[in-house]
């Protein structure tokens, strides 16, 4: 528990929670103080005030009777219930009559108001303990002395009066303020608290379940993903980006997986068809003429290994992200004009029928080497699979149609009648069982489909009857210029 | 394969060249080296930038090839610095990489030929012999010769024995590539950037069916075979 509540003060809304309490705080204490003294201020003003009018009426007193009028007046004032404080006393500070029995020594030495509330006692007010034991008399004495302010008066005849009035009202006050002011804090805090908690659990749970999500996506778990509890807020935000990130990486390690998977085993078979030739000729070969033959055959085969890892490279790097550098202007017509111009006479070799049908110059963004080679790929499939059929003819169109600029490669071969083999044709090494037969490394359509995506189109696959028709499709080129 | 590429040197065409080689991979540079000297020419090694550098403004070398990552200094930057103080020794770059912008950014360098690792040795073997400066005086000749074959580049006409031979664009192109570099092997990938102007290894067979094309416009009717195929390597146009 207590590491757990260390955990939550620990995150950010505790802290913040925290933070906020103690401002709050600060601003509180120091507007009850404020108050405080100033409702204070008020009272003491209305004190004072009060002290006037009294001295006033006693002042009217003393000139209409003298003396003997002002101390009758007095003693009648001190008797009623809830008086006032009045005192009279003579030159030296001894008390000779009013309501005040005691008073903090000093009071009456300085003229005017008390500059500090003092201390007193009423007169009668101690009579009620006489009888208790002196320790709890002393006690109870400091107990019942009250603060008053006063006005000290010198008659002419050096008499001294004091009329004064009791700070209980105000004392109280402040003691009802401060009591209020301990409560509220109290309750702020405790509140504080609660919510500090709830909120720090809250967003502690949430981020313990991540890290709990990540570790396991981190121990293997490559399929797993971080929870999203639908409420849209920002850790749904972060989670789903995460999780973006997380299927990204996934279909890179897939793709990175693949590669080395088909390296393993498209790369060994001709690896070990090299090893076995060369072991054979040193077996076997008699005279040079074999062995010439021999090294010629292993020279062969490892051309072949480089031309599949140069397409793996290029495979790879274009699906990384090939740099947009090398984009620019490329009229397809051209380029279809120039690929058919350089395979007809090859195609015309093994009895095909290669024809291009262009319109005017039709301008992609693109890069001109790579186009051209996806387009020669697809063209050599084509002619190579079409090669044994009945009047086998080859046709590459270039039409302008909705999406952008359709580049497609018709044939008149067997074809891949099968919608989910043609799906596969353009994956990876896939060479389907039919044309295992064929040379080529089974990255010709892959490639051309990496550079469809690089180029922001798409290579489609589709049945004719019969044969097949291999469709780059580009999208329409940005307008500028 | 070298035997092969390296036999054919008894052509009048044919000068040893010498040749530096820039190139960090010790057995790699070994192996160029021993294959430069079998095909008849001299080759003197360097395995670092810097050291390449003060050795080509040293020596007189025929044609540089030049690996792109190399310690100390990269061999871009030995190409531009040489460029810079006026060397103009014919460059073949050699490269790890190898895709279109890296070949444009080494050629625009100042390298004359790009070539991506791993490479058929006849293959460098023929570029950098089509690159020696000794040999490349033919840009300036309007008429190309061999034997009785006549190619004027100005009218576009091809005349054997005198009689004129009909020639598609793209086959006198190819023609006249073939006899610029007369009695040096031309490769098929040269072929194809040089007549077609792509860059990409065209996987079948598609530059020997032009090239027999060519060459059954060009022999037919003649007693003496003009243009031959080099096993191995590529093609070679050579009179007699």
């Amino acid at each position: 528990m207590g590491r757990r509540l260390l955990a939550i003060m620990n995150t950010t809304a505790a802290r913040l929670s925290a933070l906020y309490l103690i401002l709050f705080s600060i601003s509180a204490v120091f507007l009850v103080f404020y108050m405080t003294s100033l409702s204070v201020r008020m009272l003491t003003a209305q004190t004072q005030e009060t002290i006037n009018e009294e001295v006033q009426g006693l002042a009217a007193a003393y000139q209409r009777g003298g003396l003997p009028l002002l101390v009758r007046t007095i003693e009648r004032r001190a008797r009623q219930p809830g008086a006032n404080l009045y005192l009279i006393a003579d030159p030296n500070g001894r008390i000779l009559s009013g309501n005040v029995e005691s008073l903090e020594p000093g009071v009456l030495d300085i003229e005017g108001w008390t500059e500090k509330p003092f201390s007193y006692q009423r007169f009668g007010e101690s009579g009620a303990e006489r009888g208790a034991a002196g320790q709890a008399q002393r006690a109870g004495e400091t107990e019942m002395r009250h603060a008053a302010l006063a006005l000290v008066l010198r008659l002419p005849n050096q008499m001294i009066i004091l009329v004064g009035r009791d700070l209980g009202e105000p004392e109280r006050f402040r003691a009802v303020v401060r009591r209020a002011l301990m409560v509220a804090f109290g309750m702020m805090g405790v509140g504080a608290l609660l919510i500090w908690y709830f909120v720090g659990r809250r967003a502690l749970k949430r981020i313990d379940s991540v890290s709990e999500a990540s570790q396991r996506i981190m121990d293997g778990d490559l399929a797993g993903r971080l929870p999203v509890s639908g409420a849209g807020d920002e850790f749904d935000r972060l989670s789903e980006s995460l999780n973006a990130m997380l299927t990204r990486i996934a279909s890179l390690n897939e793709g990175l997986r693949q590669v080395s998977d088909n390296i393993a085993h498209d790369l060994k078979t001709p690896l070990t068809r090299l090893r076995n030739r060369a072991e054979a000729a040193l077996a076997g070969a008699k005279d040079p003429a074999e062995y010439r033959e021999a090294l010629e055959g292993t020279i062969a085969e490892s051309d072949q290994l480089i031309r599949t890892f140069n397409a793996i490279l290029m495979i790879s790097r274009l699906e990384a992200g090939y740099s947009t550098e090398a984009l620019s202007k490329v009229d397809l017509a051209e380029l279809v004009r120039d690929v058919v111009e350089l395979y007809e006479p090859a195609a015309e070799e093994v009895g095909v029928i290669l024809e291009a049908e262009t319109t005017g110059p039709e301008t992609v963004d693109g890069n001109r080497e790579l186009i051209a080679q996806a387009l020669s790929n697809i063209v050599d499939n084509s002619i190579k699979y079409s090669a044994g059929a009945a009047e086998p003819r080859v046709r590459v169109r270039l039409a302008r149609e909705a999406a952008g600029l359709r580049l497609s490669v018709d044939d008149n071969g067997p074809g891949i009648p099968d919608a989910a083999d043609r799906q596969r044709a353009t994956e990876r090494f896939v060479r389907l069982e039919k044309s295992r037969s064929q040379p080529g490394s089974g990255l010709g359509l892959s490639l051309a489909k990496a550079v469809m995506r690089f180029h922001g189109g798409r290579l489609d696959l589709d049945a004719r009857d019969p044969g097949l028709s291999v469709a780059m499709v580009f999208p329409d080129a940005k307008e500028s210029g | 394969m070298l035997a092969n590429a390296g036999g054919n040197g008894e052509t009048a065409y044919k000068t040893s060249m010498k040749i530096l080689v820039i190139e960090d991979d010790r057995e790699a540079a070994d192996y160029l080296s021993k294959a430069f000297a079998e095909a008849g020419h001299t080759a003197h090694l360097a395995t670092d930038g810097e050291t390449g550098f003060a050795m080509a403004e040293a020596g007189d070398y025929d044609v540089m090839v030049v690996d792109r990552m190399l310690p100390r200094r990269d061999g871009l930057s030995v190409i531009a610095g040489l460029r810079a103080r006026g060397n103009a020794t014919p460059v073949l770059i050699l490269s790890a990489l190898g895709e279109v912008d890296d070949r444009v950014t080494g050629l625009r360098a100042g390298g004359d030929d790009y070539l991506t690792k791993p490479y058929a040795f006849s293959e460098l073997l023929a570029r950098v012999e089509v690159l020696n400066r000794r040999g490349g005086t033919r840009e300036v000749e309007t008429v190309y010769r061999a034997g009785d074959l006549e190619l004027d580049r100005l009218s576009h006409t091809v005349k054997r024995a005198g009689r004129e031979i009909v020639l598609q664009p793209r086959e006198f192109r190819l023609l006249e590539y073939l006899m610029r570099h007369a009695g040096q092997v031309v490769t098929r990938t040269m072929l194809l950037e040089n007549v077609w102007d792509y860059h990409f290894d065209p996987q079948t067979n598609v530059i020997d069916v032009h090239v027999s094309r060519l060459r059954s416009k060009i022999e037919k009717g003649f007693d003496s075979p003009l243009l031959h195929t080099i096993r191995g390597a590529g093609y070679m146009l050579k009179a007699g």
